[in-house]
């Protein structure tokens, strides 16, 4: 791969379900022209997925931005949602505030965080009540 | 045991072609998203009965060999749509998720 750093910003629809991941397949096929393992891509693929529908279904739409180096991929997504009251609780398995509407489409088994956490290898919450939410995570490539 | 000679051994059809000639490896069972998402691995049938758009979207990044949509269920329009663009098999069957993988069992060794 080559020494340059790749960067990719996509904007994440907040109204727009049927969409949902459209930057997580993007991103998959960038990976794939570019040689990566198909460990990593899975590992990409399931935290930028569970990124993207939180910020779509929790976040009210935002954007994300990738940084593929030779040495991470590196995702942040950023939304100017109702933020996490508590991130702790957050991250726990099975812990969900999914609106109804999103549980019928399949989403709320509160999971997404934990397999983000678990598919990446840092992540960092940052969060304000009322202000929005960053969610930062980095995948290693050595 | 590939996905077109399974769909036609056991009677079900098409609802979305893309690649029938995968060989299936393996199965999942589950509705819930991002269950689904960690939990399907490259090759294996997925059974569920969730039929709303977002199944063409896990689907697009674990790439099971096809979707088994169980118990009659049907597919939203759009998830059909989705599914045909991006080439994901999936198969309707009146049959129970339990049914599917006693088959699935029996058939792909
Ligand atoms: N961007 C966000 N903005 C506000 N709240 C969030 C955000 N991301 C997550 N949360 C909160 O954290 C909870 C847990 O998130 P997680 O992704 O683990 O589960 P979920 O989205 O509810 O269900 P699943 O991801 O399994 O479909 C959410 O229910 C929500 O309360
Ligand atoms: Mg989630």
């Amino acid at each position: 791969m080559s020494e340059k750093a790749i960067s990719l910003h996509y904007e994440i629809d907040g109204n727009n379900f049927t969409v949902a991941g459209q930057a997580s397949s993007s991103i998959k096929k960038v990976l794939k022209q570019l040689g990566v393992a198909p460990e990593v891509i899975r590992k990409v693929a399931i935290s930028m997925y569970e990124g993207e529908i939180n910020t779509i279904i929790h976040g009210k739409g935002g954007v994300a931005d990738v940084t593929i180096s030779s040495e991470s991929i590196i995702i942040v997504f950023k939304d100017n949602g109702p933020g996490i009251p508590d991130i702790e609780k957050a991250m726990q398995s099975g812990f969900s505030t999914a609106s109804d509407e999103a549980r019928e489409l399949g989403f709320g088994a509160g999971m997404g965080l934990p397999n983000m956490k678990k598919y990446s290898d840092n992540m960092t919450i940052e969060s304000e009540v009322g202000k929005g939410t960053t969610v930062t995570l980095t995948v290693n490539l050595q | 045991m590939t996905v077109k000679e399974f769909a036609e051994k056991n009677g079900m059809h098409f609802l979305s072609c893309g690649e029938t000639e995968l060989e299936i490896s393996g199965c999942y069972i589950g509705d819930l998203l991002s269950l689904a998402m960690s939990r399907v691995e490259c090759g294996n049938a997925w059974l569920t009965v969730q039929g709303n758009v977002n199944i063409a979207g896990v689907a697009a990044l674990t790439e099971p060999s096809c979707i088994i949509l169980v118990e009659d269920r049907t597919l939203d329009e759009n998830t059909e749509t989705k599914a045909k663009e991006q080439g994901i098999n999936i198969l309707s069957t009146e049959l129970s998720a339990y049914d599917v993988a006693c088959r699935l069992y029996e058939q792909c060794q």
